[in-house]
């Protein structure tokens, strides 16, 4: 059995690619959306992978919902890009400034 | 046992590569193929860690569901290709320090952590030879953790009825069929008697 250091390795590395896209990316808002379904994915492989290791299976129901909230949160997402293109005609990061903040 | 690790490897290098590709990439089209890519890649993993319930639906929401829609945005929106690296240089600095703190971190917590033997009475052993993973997960799922799934199928209610809300486009010329106006409608409102003088219109 590979040690579960691999996977946790695996696991950090998936999760920091994810931080950095968010980070740099400031061109395309689909791209964060992305990112950040890689850092879910990332929080999923240590769920499984703890409970493969620790032979308890909640880890998996929780990977579950983890997936199901990631596909939530995919769709509200999309559908807010969606009408935010719609009227302003940009999803530039850039652009997104009504707020000041 | 060398082929389970070589396949990890394999899993495991092609997995973030393809991540690298995500973010790097050029085209926001690309970018949704290297991220089901990485699906299809740690649903490898998933196989691998004995977790194949998860690793079938792993391909079948993220590849099958939210991959495509991402597609179908990508595609729909038109958006300008612009290369990362234009704006790169000016969050280069942020964003590596923030990322080099939480890798830091996580690397410490990898590093030091040591599994607490006690962990004892374990709800569901995965690795049980009597069910099949799909068993066990059913066993728990539905009896154990009832509540999550409940809360996860009104999760998906909730995101489903809020993206058609925000989704629906009524536009005020389209004809639309109102209840209200039919059920509303009668005799004396929808029939009118015009006495017309011979010669004249109306």
């Amino acid at each position: 059995m590979i040690a579960i250091n691999n996977y946790l390795a695996l696991a950090s590395i998936l999760f920091v690619i994810g931080i950095f896209g968010v980070f740099l990316n400031k061109k395309n808002i689909i791209i964060i959306l992305m990112s950040i379904e890689l850092m879910l994915l990332a929080v999923n492989i240590n769920l499984v992978a703890f409970s493969t290791y620790l032979n308890d299976i909640t880890g998996q129901i929780f990977s579950l919902l983890v997936l199901t909230v990631a596909a939530a949160e995919a769709a509200i997402g999309l559908a807010i890009l969606v009408i935010y293109f719609r009227n302003k005609g940009s999803i530039s990061v850039e652009d997104i400034t009504e707020m000041k903040g | 046992m060398i082929v389970v690790s070589l396949l990890f490897y394999l899993f495991s290098f092609i997995m973030i590569a393809s991540a690298f590709m995500v973010i790097l990439s050029r085209n926001p089209v690309h970018s949704v193929l290297f991220l089901i890519l990485c699906f299809f890649n740690s649903a490898g993993i998933f196989l691998i860690l004995g977790a194949e319930f998860l690793a079938f639906i792993l391909v079948i929401v993220y590849v099958g569901a939210v991959a495509v829609l991402f597609l179908f945005v990508v595609m729909m929106l038109d958006v300008e290709f612009k290369s990362i690296s234009s704006s790169v240089i000016s969050y280069l600095p942020i964003g590596m320090t923030i990322g080099v703190i939480v890798l830091a971190e996580l690397m410490l917590v990898l590093f030091t952590w040591r599994r607490n033997y006690s962990v004892t009475d374990n709800l569901g052993s995965s690795n049980d030879s009597q069910f099949s993973n799909t068993e066990t997960i059913g066993l728990v799922l539905y009896t154990d953790n009832i509540l999550f799934f409940q809360l996860a199928g009104l999760i998906l209610l909730a995101s489903m009825i809020g993206a058609i809300v925000l989704t629906v486009n009524h536009r005020p010329s389209a004809k639309r069929q109102d209840i209200n106006k039919q059920v509303e409608r009668d005799a004396e409102s929808s029939i009118e008697n015009i006495d017309i003088k011979p010669g004249s219109g109306i």
